[in-house]
């Protein structure tokens, strides 16, 4: 029973961090119709920028946070009017090297800027752990949690009390239609590309206290965001958040019983039978056409 | 609107459009008919030209590698620029091939030439049988679907240690001999691999050319409306997907006893996008655009070695950039500056 605990709490928060990753590759989806290989590269760029900011610069948490979010969500922007918008016959393959070769050159990039060395951070309160039936639960698992549903909740408002959240779910449901009744659709993705590269920053700032922090860090989170998103449904909002926690706990089991070198490859396997099974995911439509 | 989505989706599909050729149809028409012949010619004399004159260890390695990359990517360019499937996860069956023969030829001392059969035939086997659910997916679902098997084929390397020798690696592989007869030497090897290359680019075009591959590109264009002419879609697309995963089987064979030693790394996802953007940078559905592709992306970072530890930036930013400006690979976008070039001379010869 402790241990099954101890694995729930571990497999909730790493969920929950897959959900926010899976968030941003959905808002993006639904928005552009694009998957972009870069998501993992925004998580990694949110978890050392805020490591910069915090520990060294020294900036105070609550505004070391949001920053490190808003110039992620800026490189995303640019990244989109840059390498995007400049393809004249824009493909599915063709825009996901894009943003593959994309994802080397922020890896690089963030290699020749902070260097090789991974890099931890303090959690974000020294509360010490609290014990529940024997398992410990430790605050930043509470924090994450916390930021989770507060980020949850917030896109649920924007996406339907705000003209703006409205506007973007029209362009996703039909982009020439929401173009006729006057919807500016190209701000409409420069702000998708923003939330999404946020949503990864997210995800990397509340990250970092529970793992190191390095240069090539994005790749792998990148990926099982996007085996989260595909699980629940490519495109769905809540599906991005039902296949983040079951991703989350399914990995925390399987390591916790079966094997620890099986880690990794759960979220493919879970992916391949999700394909096989219900390709449009657990809470997408019975067809594989999005609407 | 998957419809709209699938066909604008695909570049390089429409057989070479007749709009830009249309100044000079007759000799466009003689010089492509020529032009594979010509390939073929090239590229044996440039073997043999440097088989005779050349001497040098890190231009042979580095020919060699480029030769093991373009069975790959000429593979992947039959699933990808002629069947119109996307495939994630091709650096698989390039892995199975060399750890297939890696296992026999270490762990039960098998001669090299007696492990080929099996490390040709295990990797078609398992993508016959991965390709059965997998290829009834489209578009993106179809790529996570092949990335996912990558993953799980590149974590399975990694995890099964006996077999594999973990993420160290398998060690002491042997390098290839025919009985008494050795092929490991520099120069044997190169010739051996781009024998196998040649024969791979016949092949490929004879499939091309053929019943099946007309299928193939009918597949590429609208899979329904090739199913509704009688085309067996399911059995064509797992036909190519096993061939293609056979040559990269072949090319994980050549690799192996090349370097002697292989680990996990050099079977990941990077890999697997790396054969990719050979294909697209080369150029869809263009057997010898594979060879382009190849060439540039094995041979981009030994010259990015300069930038030292800028090399990993500028390699993104080139993909990124070409990726840009030649959304029909270069090798199309060399062609159409080319053509371009030539019809403002020509039309510019007459009228003046």
């Amino acid at each position: 029973m402790q241990e099954f605990l101890q694995y729930l709490f571990s497999g909730i928060t790493n969920g929950a961090i897959y959900a926010v990753i899976a968030l941003g590759f959905s808002t993006l989806y639904s928005a552009t119709d694009l998957i972009n290989f870069a998501q993992g590269e925004f998580v990694m760029l949110g978890a050392l920028l805020l490591m910069t900011l915090w520990t060294q610069v020294s900036m105070p948490l609550w505004a070391a946070f949001p920053l490190a979010v808003l110039l992620v969500a800026a490189v995303g922007m640019v990244f989109d009017r840059v390498a995007i918008k400049t393809v004249k016959k824009p493909s599915p393959i063709l825009l996901v090297l894009i943003t593959v070769g994309a994802s080397i050159l922020f890896r690089g990039g963030a290699m020749l800027l902070w260097g090789k060395h991974s890099y931890s951070v303090p959690a974000f309160s020294s509360i010490s752990a609290v014990e529940i039936g024997g398992a410990y639960l430790f605050p930043q698992s509470l924090w994450i949690l916390g930021v989770v549903l507060v980020l949850v909740a917030g896109l649920n408002l924007f996406y339907h009390r705000t003209l703006t959240g409205k506007a973007m779910q029209a362009v996703a449901i039909n982009k020439q239609a929401a173009e006729l009744l006057g919807v500016a659709s190209r701000k409409m993705t420069l702000l998708a590309w923003g939330l999404a590269a946020g949503l990864g920053a997210v995800a990397g700032v509340i990250i970092s206290p529970i793992t190191m922090s390095a240069y090539d860090m994005g790749t792998m989170l990148g990926l099982k965001g996007f085996c989260a998103a595909m699980l629940g449904g490519l495109g769905n909002f809540w599906g991005a958040v039902v296949g983040g926690v079951l991703l989350g706990l399914t990995e925390a089991m399987g390591v916790g019983y079966v094997s620890s070198s099986l880690k990794d490859a759960i979220a493919f396997l879970l992916l391949l039978l999700i394909l096989y099974a219900k390709p449009t995911g657990i809470l997408g439509k019975a067809s594989s056409h999005r609407f | 609107m998957a419809d709209k989505k699938e066909r604008s989706g695909s570049p390089g599909q429409e057989p070479p459009e007749p709009v830009p050729a249309g100044a000079t149809p007759r000799r466009a028409g003689l010089g492509q008919r020529l032009l594979p012949y010509a390939g073929y010619l090239v590229v044996t004399a440039g073997l043999c030209a440097y088989g005779l004159w050349a001497d040098n260890y890190y231009y042979t390695q580095l020919l060699t590698f480029i030769g093991i990359h373009t069975l790959l990517a000429v593979g992947l360019n039959m699933v990808m620029g002629y069947a119109g499937q996307i495939s994630l996860g091709h650096a698989a069956f390039f892995g199975l091939g060399a750890y297939t023969t890696g296992a026999l030829t270490v762990h039960l001392s098998w001669p090299p030439l007696a492990a080929l059969p099996a490390a040709l035939a295990v990797p078609a086997l398992v993508a016959f049988i991965v390709g059965m659910p997998t290829l009834k997916l489209h578009g993106y679902y179809l790529g996570m679907g092949t990335l996912g098997f990558g993953m799980i084929i590149h974590i399975l390397f990694r995890e099964w240690t006996a077999l594999t020798g973990g993420p160290n690696g398998l060690v002491g592989i042997p390098v290839l001999s025919a009985g008494p007869v050795s092929l490991a030497g520099g120069k044997t090897y190169l010739f051996l691999v781009w024998g196998a290359v040649l024969l791979s680019f016949g092949m490929c075009s004879r499939i091309v050319h053929s019943r099946v591959g007309r299928a193939l590109s009918a597949i590429h264009f609208s899979e329904q409306a090739a199913a509704a002419v009688g085309v067996d879609t399911m059995r064509a697309k797992l036909e190519v997907f096993v061939f293609s995963a056979a040559l990269a089987a072949l090319a994980g064979f050549l690799y192996a006893h090349m370097v002697t030693f292989i680990s996990p790394s050099s079977f990941s996802f990077l890999v697997s996008i790396r054969i990719v953007a050979m294909v697209v940078i080369g150029g869809m559905a263009s057997i010898w655009g594979s060879l382009f592709g190849a060439g540039l992306l094995t041979l981009l970072p030994e010259w990015l070695h300069v930038f030292s530890e800028y090399e990993v930036m500028i390699y993104g930013l080139v993909l990124v950039v070409v990726m840009i400006f030649f959304p029909q690979g270069l090798t199309r976008g060399v062609l159409d500056a080319y053509e371009r070039a030539r019809r403002r001379k020509t039309g510019a010869g007459p009228s003046a």
